[in-house]
């Protein structure tokens, strides 16, 4: 599931995952000793297994090029140490799957090497949100996977469903929400700016963000529960205990399928969109290949099939897959999406978590 | 067998261990910890070697004063529950049979091997509406409808002893077994009821013991930060939660530096006071 992208994950699933990495890096699991391989850095546990299990082996055979897929820990430390080897001419990983803010703090040491965008077919059927580019135009990074945080509620407390994100701030609903803990995972500044105030462009000035923490301080009598472990919420959402609140749309729609009284809708304003990129290290040697590869995951087939597989919203615009209606709405909405605010996160990372902080725990 | 004390370098050999182990794990990862603290935070990046003293600048706050001192509030709590409940379980534990001795401290001992994790979520469940033990008072006829005990201070301060008490026991234990039976045993003769005797004679013969078990609990409480986080609501989260929401997904590690160092000087300097104030009554008695 998209959960372990999140940044938002315990303490002992970034020290696994550190210590997955240290692991692979010195035992990488190659896939098939050939001339020509790539060194894919991706975050470990659910992501790796899926894509060790159903695309990478399938790429070796199409391209004739081993993968050597590297178990990257989520979080910033995945780029702290690309960023020290590239500084050494060493590249851990060719390619990387990066968070947004990983991507937009690697721009800003010219870590990732720009990708010639000639090179990949389905350029021009990308959804732009999924390029990721220097601010001089040049291509830093391609949409890799996408998921959706939505609103979801326990379908015996809510017999209907609810259509907005207004529903938090609803007087009715005191005591009842859980939402994530952290300004740089909850999206709620996005949430409200597109609620209330026309949209995240609102959120462009210092007032504007001021604003919106006002409006979200609204919230806090309804929240039961600021969970930073994503356990905690689930369970909670399918006994009833903690009734309504953000989650991710694919694992509650796995718990509904399960047999569980929950839902999760897409709110009239949108689902929150967080999604990960392929970037190459300006390290690496292995261009051409990392062309190829970006290339192949970049294909309607392939992106059909992590939606499938893997659960990940595609990177390409709709009318290109063959999704079904029902296959296209469990990872995804026609729906305009929220867009989180990534460049927020990385200018004004320590005073947006001061000012949270002092929101909801004060 | 008669103790010499060490005359050639080679005596000390046996220190050797002990003492590696003790600086490569803890006094080499503490003093990257203080140096790191005065590193400069390098926001949308890392940080970088630097000798400022901003991260602790950030930290004086009237904020983080207020959690701190929640903090410390929560940790003397625990300690005084945990004291109290256990000490006279402790007695009452010294006086039974060895075999029924052995099988509470092996029971006491399983409690040590659950993790922090499981004790939260055992809690967490207790404490639900939906599954928790309201219900079964609701069967009872005690109560009207199941409620929610968590989320709350309560909730977040029984699962922190719960947490401490075997610990707590363990200190205490040897010195109430070693405690002199005839001590009771004149106060009895004196006249004194058995829970006068527990209080004017028992607890004061164990005023050193005491005082050292509320130390212990309060900074192995003081350090606790998943059970505040999955019983509590925010403002009850303590200064750990925070200092790993920095290290873990701010990467602030010069900041988290920062509120741990500060967090261990003030535990040090409280630690130092209460000893301190235990040793002047001494001299006064």
């Amino acid at each position: 599931m998209p959960k372990f992208l999140n940044s938002a994950i315990s303490r002992r699933a970034v020290l696994g995952g550190t210590a997955a990495a240290i692991g692979a890096l010195s035992m990488p699991s190659i896939l098939r000793a050939q001339d020509r391989s790539l060194k894919v850095g991706i975050y470990g546990g659910y992501f790796k297994d899926s894509f060790d299990k159903n695309i990478f082996p399938d790429f070796t055979a199409a391209s004739g090029i081993a993968v050597e897929s590297i178990a990257e820990p989520t979080g910033e430390a995945w780029l702290v140490q690309l960023e020290q080897a590239a500084k050494a001419g060493v590249a851990p990983a060719d390619v990387s799957m990066m968070s947004q803010v990983a991507m937009l703090k690697g721009q800003s040491t010219d870590l990732w090497a720009p990708i010639d965008t000639s090179k990949i077919k389905n350029y021009d059927d990308l959804l732009e949100r999924f390029v990721n580019k220097y601010p001089d135009g040049r291509v830093a990074g391609i949409g890799a996977v996408a998921w959706y945080i939505t609103l979801v509620t326990n379908t015996d407390a809510y017999p209907e469903a609810p259509d907005s994100w207004a529903a938090f701030w609803d007087p009715a609903n005191a005591d009842k929400l859980g939402l994530l803990a952290l300004v740089s995972n909850s999206f709620l500044l996005e949430v409200t700016a597109k609620t209330f105030m026309g949209g995240t462009n609102a959120l462009d000035s210092e007032e504007g963000i001021n604003k919106a923490f006002e409006k979200l301080a609204e919230v806090k009598p309804n929240v039961r529960l600021w969970y930073r472990d994503e356990a905690q919420f689930e369970q909670a959402l399918k006994s009833g205990e903690i009734p309504m609140g953000q989650y991710y749309h694919d694992v509650t729609g796995l718990a509904a399928a399960d047999g569980h009284p929950v839902r999760s809708t897409f709110p009239k304003e949108g689902g929150i969109q967080d999604s990960g990129c392929w970037a190459l290290s300006r390290a690496s040697d292995k261009i051409e290949e990392a062309h190829v590869f970006i290339d192949y995951m970049s294909q309607p087939e392939i992106q059909a099939t992590l939606s499938r597989k893997v659960g990940t919203a595609p990177t390409l615009k709709r009318n290109l897959l063959d999704l079904t209606d029902d296959e296209f709405a469990s990872v995804s909405s026609d729906i305009d999406p929220i867009i989180p605010r990534y460049d927020l996160y990385q200018t004004k990372s320590d005073w947006l978590n001061q000012k949270w902080t002092e929101l909801i725990v004060g | 067998m008669r103790r010499e004390a060490p005359q050639k370098l080679t005596d000390y050999g046996p220190l050797a261990f002990p003492a590696i182990m003790l600086i490569v794990f803890f006094v080499i990862p503490f003093g990257t910890m203080i140096s790191v603290s005065f590193f400069q935070r390098l926001q949308g990046g890392f940080y970088t070697p630097a000798f400022v003293f901003s991260n602790y600048e950030r930290f004086l706050s009237l904020f983080f004063a207020n959690v701190l001192g929640f903090s410390l509030m929560l940790a003397v709590l625990v300690a005084i529950c945990c004291v109290a409940v256990g000490v006279p379980f402790t007695y009452m534990l010294t006086k039974l049979s060895r075999r029924s001795q052995i099988v509470w401290m092996v029971a006491l001992l399983s409690v040590l091997s659950l993790s922090e994790v499981i004790i939260g979520f055992s809690w967490s469940t207790l404490f639900s509406r939906t599954a928790g033990i309201t219900n079964l008072l609701v069967a009872l006829g005690l109560m009207d409808k199941a409620i929610a005990l968590a989320p709350g201070f309560p909730a977040v301060l029984t699962a922190m002893v719960y947490q401490a008490l075997p610990y707590t026991i363990l200190v205490l234990y040897p010195a109430l077994v070693r405690l002199d039976p005839t001590l009771t045993e004149a106060a009895r003769t004196l006249g004194a009821t058995p829970i006068r005797a527990f209080f004017s004679v028992v607890v004061p013969a164990l005023r050193t013991t005491i005082l050292a078990t509320l130390i212990m609990v309060f900074i192995f409480a003081l350090g606790s930060y998943l059970l505040p986080q999955i019983l509590g609501r925010p403002q009850h989260w303590t200064l750990s939660v925070l200092i790993t929401d920095q290290a873990i997904y701010q990467s602030n590690m010069p900041f988290a530096a920062a509120m741990a160092v500060f967090l261990v000087l003030v535990t040090l300097g409280l630690v130092a006071l209460t000893l301190f104030a235990g040793r002047k009554r001494e001299a006064v008695t």
